[in-house]
């Protein structure tokens, strides 16, 4: 048993009672990263330097019996979309190579107010935008599953990062599945809270109406643990909800007896692989088997949340990523003659294929001529999406689905084909559409070995409850206990 | 519904993107199949439906009125790409 194997609440415990130190586990995770990062590749940069000194400063309270918070002194990782103050910050992309960011994001200021080592910044797609992290600007991150494959995405360099137990947790964001797909393919836990539930202020902006950070950990009882950090109203976003925090981690032994949990058949459709199906309809019989009551419920608009999504998305994508204009931070384009050259030449220098895509489709159906058949339709379709979430929430308390339609796909193999990649989303995106909580919790492996997420959908700003569906299942099963095998031998 | 590449160059314009002709090919063919795909949302009847303005599913709170400290000048132009004493400096806009 290596420290580095510890969840965080068993490490969180040994700490507390002076059987490890901060700096002790912090040491390990750096080693760790130094043994396995070279072939996982989930970490843009290591900040060794300002973790090793916020972990002597928590050893410190410890010593003194004046712990910031339960997980005082736990490391975790940042997807690199959070603005770290001193810490370089560039969301995958080259415009913002360079760019050191002047202040923290609320949740990073959360983060160490209560005490938590940060390793450093964790790879994702550019902006966001992507399944993969093949459109990183930097490099893609491999799946410590299998080195040859996707760790999904956006947030695949924190699932990969605590899949490899080279942190003991992170933090995602999640746009349209960026957390739960990427969890799904790792083998880990990750929960996008209710759109509100956490402060979005200092987090690159994709689609504003959408993104909303999350943790990703092994096990539930940690990201309920790291949920409980969060999630906190912040006079510094405007969209950020007054609603008070529950105790995530009181309820979730309770078991699932008694609870009604849907399942959408919208969500067990053709083109789904059919291991992840057979591993998705073992666990609903499970669930049965714990004393849940299985509901058979249509979602009828779901068919229509992909193509909803990639005009909305797309749209606030193109509106957010106009400030990245040369200007005021990041790259500037040298020889430009005059300032509308500056602004073209910059970012058709700083911006990668998936963006330049995203920006042109969003400009496009924001355009003159345009707006009311493509952005105005897709904000109706999208009251009709919320409406059917919020229509079978009266009469179920959760609902059960696949996390993603496939397993891990191999790296490359849908990078030419922007369609066949956007429909990876096809089962986590309309939560987002509506603003509801998701999480995916580890539901098996396929023949081959490869993670299968299962997915909870809950009503808004009902967590504990979606974590406590998930605890559920997790205890009856090893998958939490299951690592993946790094480093891998000849690879 | 296929853009044409002069649509594609309008957009290119508007959305400040300086592409290079094999770029404004691809995009011409593969927004194209993106813009077919999601032409399925013209059937939906949305006659009476409100669109989604705000994503919000509680209520937020307004911050009280009142000033507070603004980033100081040297933190604020700590990355700017050229800056001229306390202000960020552009090519010249004014013949």
């Amino acid at each position: 048993m290596q420290l580095t194997d510890l969840t965080m609440l068993e490490l969180a415990r040994k700490l507390a009672s002076g059987e490890v130190s901060s700096v002790e586990a912090t040491r390990a995770s750096l080693e760790r990263i130094a043994r396995v990062d070279p072939q996982v590749r989930a970490f843009l940069r290591v900040d060794a330097e300002g973790a090793l000194a916020a972990a002597e400063a928590s050893d410190a309270r410890r010593k003194a019996g004046t712990p910031a918070s339960a997980l005082d002194g736990v490391p975790v990782g940042l997807k690199d979309l959070f603005l770290t103050e001193g810490v370089e910050t560039t969301a995958g992309s080259r415009v913002l190579e360079g760019f050191v960011p002047p202040f923290d994001a609320t949740v990073v200021r959360l983060l160490k107010e209560a005490g938590l080592p940060l390793l450093g910044k964790l790879n994702l797609d550019e902006f966001a935008m992507g399944s993969s992290n093949e459109s990183s600007a930097y490099f893609p991150t491999h799946n410590p599953w299998d080195l040859t494959r996707t760790p999904g995405g956006s947030s695949g360099g924190s699932a990969a990062a605590v899949a490899a137990r080279e942190v003991f947790g992170a933090l995602g964001t999640d746009t349209g599945g960026s957390i739960r797909q990427p969890a799904a393919f790792t083998n880990t836990v990750g929960l996008k809270p209710t759109y509100g539930r956490v402060s979005r202020y200092g987090v690159i902006a994709y689609a504003s109406s959408l993104d909303q950070p999350g943790p990703m950990t092994r096990t539930v009882g940690d990201a309920a643990a790291l949920l409980q950090l969060l999630a906190r109203h912040d006079p510094l976003d405007s969209t950020s909800a007054a609603v008070e925090t529950p105790d995530y981690s009181a309820g979730l032994e309770e078991g699932v007896r008694g609870l009604r949990l849907g399942v959408p058949r919208e969500y067990f459709a053709e083109g789904m692989d059919s291991e992840v199906e057979a591993s998705v309809r073992a666990a609903l019989r499970e669930y049965e088997r714990l004393g849940a009551t299985l509901v058979d419920v249509s979602l009828p608009h779901t068919r229509h949340a992909l193509a909803t999504y990639y005009l909305i998305a797309p749209a606030e994508a193109s509106s957010n990523l106009a400030r990245y204009d040369g200007i005021r931070y990041g790259l500037r384009a040298k020889d430009a003659r005059g300032l509308k050259e500056l602004y073209s030449q910059t970012r058709e220098r700083g911006f990668g294929p998936e963006a330049k895509r995203r920006i042109m489709l969003g400009t496009y159906a924001l355009s003159a001529g345009y707006y009311d058949a493509y952005y105005l339709r897709a904000q109706k379709v999208r009251t009709l999406i919320r409406e059917d979430f919020l229509r079978v929430f009266r009469d179920v308390d959760a609902l059960l689905t696949p996390a993603s339609p496939v397993p891990p796909f191999k790296l490359g193999e849908k990078v030419d084909d922007p369609l066949s990649m956007y429909l990876m989303d096809v089962y986590t995106l309309p939560c987002n559409l509506a603003g509801v909580p998701g999480l995916s919790v580890p539901c098996g492996f396929t023949k081959a070995g490869l993670p299968v997420g299962l997915q909870v959908l809950g009503r808004p700003f009902e967590e504990a409850l979606l974590l406590r569906v998930a605890r559920a299942f997790e205890r009856e099963h090893d998958y939490s206990r299951r690592f993946a095998p790094l480093p891998a031998q000849g690879a | 519904m296929a853009l044409t590449l002069e649509q594609v160059r309008h957009v290119a314009t508007l959305a400040r993107l300086a592409l290079t002709p094999e770029e404004e090919q691809r995009f011409a063919t593969q927004l194209s199949a993106v813009l077919d795909a999601v032409a399925q949302l013209q059937s939906v009847d949305v006659e009476t439906v409100e669109p989604t303005s705000h994503a919000t599913l509680a209520a937020s709170l307004l911050r009280e009125d009142v000033a507070r400290p603004s980033l100081p000048p040297e933190k604020s132009l700590a990355n700017a790409p050229a800056k001229v004493g306390t202000s960020f400096a552009v090519p010249k806009i004014i013949e």
